[in-house]
């Protein structure tokens, strides 16, 4: 047996490739409180004041610097250090922190474009070479695209698409580098591949046996890149630090192979815990010790850095990478999933300070310690940071080793995919169905001909045979989109280390998703409960509409009238999405999540029936529309929590900003509320909830004066951002979205 | 039928927990400080039935559970509408939910006592100590408010005190220290509340087109709020001072 596994429990995880299996019969768990934490060293403290300094650059500059030449790869930058005499925890994607790598495979415009954007000019043979001699994902898309496909997109009844950046929503089971090494990941996908010696070689076969192929050549690639940085990890982690630091090793690795939208970690804090507790019992590691090396990965896991257009940042503001860590949880047999390294990698938000990344998500289950609850409760009222999502809801479908990708998507870690789809703007859709399939603000053609409405007064019934016409044409438009930019993503940009680290045969969803619900529900609300005319332009197109403000039962009021119109609106369009075929047969699934994306979704789509102006931002994800949701905070989640996840199985994203005043008048009564709120929410079935706790003024003086804000976080649709890095524009829609100030 | 000023969905200021709190309308004090002179008179409030707002209470009832809350009834003064609130209270008990009362204390009788038995806390206010300054403020006498407190102690009811800093008004160190003494004889008091004055109601007043007499009066400094809390504290555990 392996003496990297002494004092280990030995179960099905060592014949075969089951990390989880692996923590079940090893982990510890802990109920008690914070009060076991250390501080920062003096190391870890040098360490990031360095990164303070660099990122203010950055801040300042736009981007610190950036490659104009060489394609990132596994194998392609480094070794770089910030500090190599005083690092516990090693790596960065190119050769200098925070300097951004060029990915052409998804498109070499794109990689044009952003680094134009910010002075940069990329190398005329690399241009060439991805222009002349090698194709890419993006161009693949666009010679598929129907003439249909382009229309949706250019007028953004579907927008976000990844048809010009890279997908991410795949989560590498990076422990695996750690538990096993890579040598034995080598065998197993080899041993994988032959099994695929089939009498009759049909595409799916062929398919598979190239990307293990390729798969194969990753994981050889992400030993010579660790090599590089003087550490064998063709043999599994012997202790914590290695553990960490394989860990890292095989995120890293993907990261510098892929520059997908979300690049989310999994699920590693309980997992490293029993490397961690195995050398605290051994007395080679203090608490000290370990929460430097917890400290010093999540330097790291800060310090991911893609290079990205401009219009990309107008859908994911902030430069978000999504380094999504899934903390606690609760395990099938019951023990919540808790160990003190949950409390570590939260802890770090004191150590280092608020920030937005690693986007750390709080598994939420009742059954999880009261202690544990209190503790996360804290922190998000310190620190803004967290989000949380409910574990009790996911559990059935996922199990109990499954991750976060990006904001609210779960999936089985090493296990199961998806090919992510953005969103279609459903609240343009219920334009197209007034207008007979014109686009309001264009006026061209986009869906199929039919009669427009005609009525002065718009009537709910003929609305929504009209609206039920338009969503059958969208989901199948939508669906068609999707397949091929990811028959062209897995052909020109496929994942192959992160795929490497996943099992030979996974499921994948095609992940869609919707934006503008609230304005639909209202919308529709405001047809049937109230009085809505209908003001049209020369060209007998409807673009603006008359109605009474609050003649309506508005969604996010825990009023039924409404609330049910949008949970209908759900069920409706994602089975109409379950109809059409997938490519790779892809379970179609759906979220409700914009991301910043509500502000351009807004801007791309005219006035709507409930009384929103043209150009005026959605409200993100599932919440509420500013202004509207009058009852109170615990209403608002209520509405929220009705959403069926049955029918938005990728995630229901609601963000909620309180003032600290409203939850309690001290730490002690904020903490029980905002616990009781939690359990509250979740157990009424509501499933994602960033958390923001500050007064309006401290926004307001940051959008003055960020220079006395660097590490000001806060959670906006899924994911964390400093608030200063935010457009201005972006910034105001925070501000003006609902502050609770009564709870 | 109830006569409603408002409905809060759910509170964390009026009682433990997360609470839906429901503003009564109609008053009988005329409190110079007062923050919701709208919920003074009966006629003005929204009649409501028992049945909804038992449907509206119930909506939260996880959030309640969880956080340890219930359902408050404040005002205005909820004892102005008895046959109301213990209507109320018996409907919310079926449901096991924690019921508390804010009130003034000024109206006790029998009907009085027979909610009671329905609460779980009662938070009472006790605007001054000094039997004059307590009639010149809120227009009313304070002996009933007293001998409501006496009967809670009898009877063994949760009680809060609630008592508002208003410099100038009710800031006079001997009536403090009085009113912490005589707190201090009652062991069915978890907790005295020290809230400052503020003049977020003042808009409402000239809404309304009263006088409103505080107009130029300050918000207690931290100094004061501090002075206040230790009078209160000297014979008192359990003396909370809001922000």
């Amino acid at each position: 047996m392996n003496s990297a596994w002494n004092d280990f429990n030995k179960g099905s995880w060592t014949t075969s490739i089951n990390v989880r299996d692996f923590i079940l019969r090893n982990f510890t768990p802990y109920k008690g409180d914070d009060s076991f934490l250390a501080s920062a060293t003096e190391d870890t403290t040098k360490l990031w004041k360095q990164v303070s300094k660099l990122m203010l650059e950055e801040r300042d500059k736009g981007i610190l610097d950036a490659e104009t030449k060489v394609p990132s790869s596994i194998v392609s930058h480094g070794p770089g250090y910030l500090d190599k005499s005083i690092e516990k925890i090693v790596g960065f994607q190119t050769d200098a922190p925070l300097k951004r790598g060029i990915m052409p495979f998804g498109g070499i415009r794109v990689v044009e474009n952003a680094l134009d954007s910010y002075g940069y000019q990329l190398d005329p043979n690399t241009k060439e070479i991805f222009t002349k001699y090698r194709k890419t994902h993006n161009d693949g898309v666009f010679d598929a695209y129907t003439e249909d496909m382009r229309n949706a997109r250019r007028t953004g009844v579907i927008t976000g698409l990844p048809d010009a950046y890279g997908r991410g929503r795949i989560i590498g089971d990076y422990r695996r580098v750690a538990l096993y090494g890579v040598d034995r990941l080598i065998e197993e996908k080899t041993a994988s591949k032959k099994q695929l010696e089939m009498d009759y070689m049909e595409e799916n076969v062929i398919i598979l046996r190239e990307e293990l192929s390729e798969q194969i050549k990753a994981l050889k690639e992400l030993k010579q890149m660790a090599e590089s940085y003087g550490y064998d990890v063709s043999l599994p982690a012997t202790n914590a630090q290695e553990a960490i630091q394989w860990t890292y090793f095989g995120y890293l690795a993907a990261i510098k192979e892929q520059d997908g939208a979300a690049m989310s970690l999994g699920r590693v804090s309980t997992f490293l815990d029993i490397y961690i507790q195995r050398d605290l019992d051994l007395g080679i590691l203090t608490e000290t010790d370990a929460q430097e090396l917890v400290d010093h990965f999540v330097i790291k896991l800060r310090m991911v850095r893609f290079l990205r257009t401009p219009s990309y940042n107008d859908l994911f503001s902030g430069d978000p990478t999504w380094v999504t860590e899934s903390i606690g949880g609760v395990a099938i047999d019951g023990r919540p999933l808790v160990t003190k390294t949950s409390y570590r990698v939260l802890h770090t938000l004191y150590t280092l300070g608020p920030a937005p990344e690693p986007n750390l998500t709080v598994l939420w289950s009742e059954q999880l310690p009261d202690a544990f609850k209190r503790f996360v409760a804290k922190v998000s009222i310190d620190t803004s940071s967290i989000q949380y999502e409910n574990d009790d809801l996911m559990r059935p479908t996922y199990g109990d080793d499954y991750g976060i990708a990006c904001c609210v998507s779960a999936m089985p870690i090493g296990k199961q995919m998806q090919f992510f789809g953005a969103r279609a703007n459903l609240a343009k859709a219920l334009l197209y169905a007034i207008n007979g399939g014109v686009d309001e603000k264009n006026g061209t053609q986009v869906a199929p001909m039919f009669a427009p409405i005609t009525a002065d007064v718009l009537d709910y019934d003929e609305v929504m045979a009209k609206f039920d016409q338009i969503l059958d044409w969208l989901s199948q438009l939508y669906i068609n989109t999707l397949n091929i930019i990811h028959y062209m993503h897995d052909k020109y940009a496929y994942e192959k280390l992160q795929m490497a680290l996943h099992d030979r045969d996974v499921l994948r969803t095609s992940a869609c998703g919707i934006a503008g619900l609230s304005v639909v529900a209202d919308s529709l609300s405001a047809i049937k409960h109230s009085t809505v005319k209908v003001i049209r332009n020369e060209a007998g197109l409807a673009v603006d509409y008359e109605v009474e403000p609050n003649s309506y039962p508005a969604y996010g009021n825990n009023d039924d009238n409404v609330d049910l119109i949008a949970t209908d609106i759900v069920k409706l369009f994602m089975n109409k999405l379950r109809k059409h075929k997938t490519y790779r047969d892809s379970v179609p699934t759906m979220s409700i999540l914009t991301i910043t994306s509500n502000v351009v979704y807004g801007k791309k789509t005219g006035s709507t029936p409930d009384g929103r102006k043209a150009g005026d931002p959605f409200a993100p994800g599932a919440n509420p529309m500013h202004g509207r949701d009058l009852n109170g905070a615990i209403a608002s989640m209520a509405s929220v929590a009705k959403i069926p996840f049955e029918h938005a199985e990728d995630g229901i994203s609601y963000t909620f900003s309180i003032v600290p005043k409203a939850l309690g008048k001290d730490m002690d009564m904020r903490v029980t509320n905002l616990v009781g709120m939690l359990d509250g929410y979740f157990h009424d079935g509501g499933h994602h909830i960033n958390v923001n706790v500050f007064d309006k003024e401290t926004l307001i003086d940051a959008m003055d004066h960020p220079e006395q804000y660097p590490q000001l976080t806060i959670r906006v649709s899924g994911y964390a951002v400093n608030f200063v890095k935010l457009t201005r524009e972006q910034q105001l829609d925070v501000i003006n979205r609902t502050f609770h100030e009564r709870a | 039928m109830a006569k409603i000023h408002s409905i809060e969905t759910c509170g964390t200021v009026d009682g433990p927990g997360i609470r839906f709190v429901v503003f009564t309308q109609g008053c009988p004090l005329r409190c110079k400080y007062c923050h919701n002179p709208d919920t003074w008179i009966m006629k003005d409030g929204k009649d409501t039935s028992i049945d909804h707002l038992v449907e509206e209470a119930l909506k939260y009832k996880s959030y309640m559970n969880y956080s340890g809350g219930g359902v408050t009834v404040t005002g205005g003064e909820p004892l102005l509408q008895l046959d109301f609130v213990k209507e109320f209270f018996i409907r919310l008990k079926k449901h096991g939910i924690h019921t508390a009362i804010d009130t003034s204390g000024y109206i006790f009788n029998d009907k009085v006592k027979e909610i009671l038995d329905l609460t779980d806390l009662v938070l009472l206010d006790i605007k001054h100590f000094d039997p004059e300054k307590y009639k010149n403020l809120t227009g009313v006498e304070l002996a009933p408010t007293l001998k409501f407190l006496d009967y809670l102690r009898e009877k063994d009811i949760h009680t809060w005190i609630r008592y508002v800093l208003v410099p100038n008004l009710t800031d006079q160190e001997d009536a403090i220290s009085g009113l912490s003494k005589h707190l201090s004889n009652y062991p069915n008091i978890d907790r005295i509340e020290l809230l400052p004055f503020h003049q977020m109601g003042g808009y409402k007043w000239k809404e309304l087109g009263l006088d409103y007499s505080l107009k130029n009066t300050p918000e207690p400094s931290s100094a004061q709020m501090q002075g206040a809390y230790d009078l209160l504290k000297a014979h008192n555990d359990h003396v909370i001072m809001n922000e």
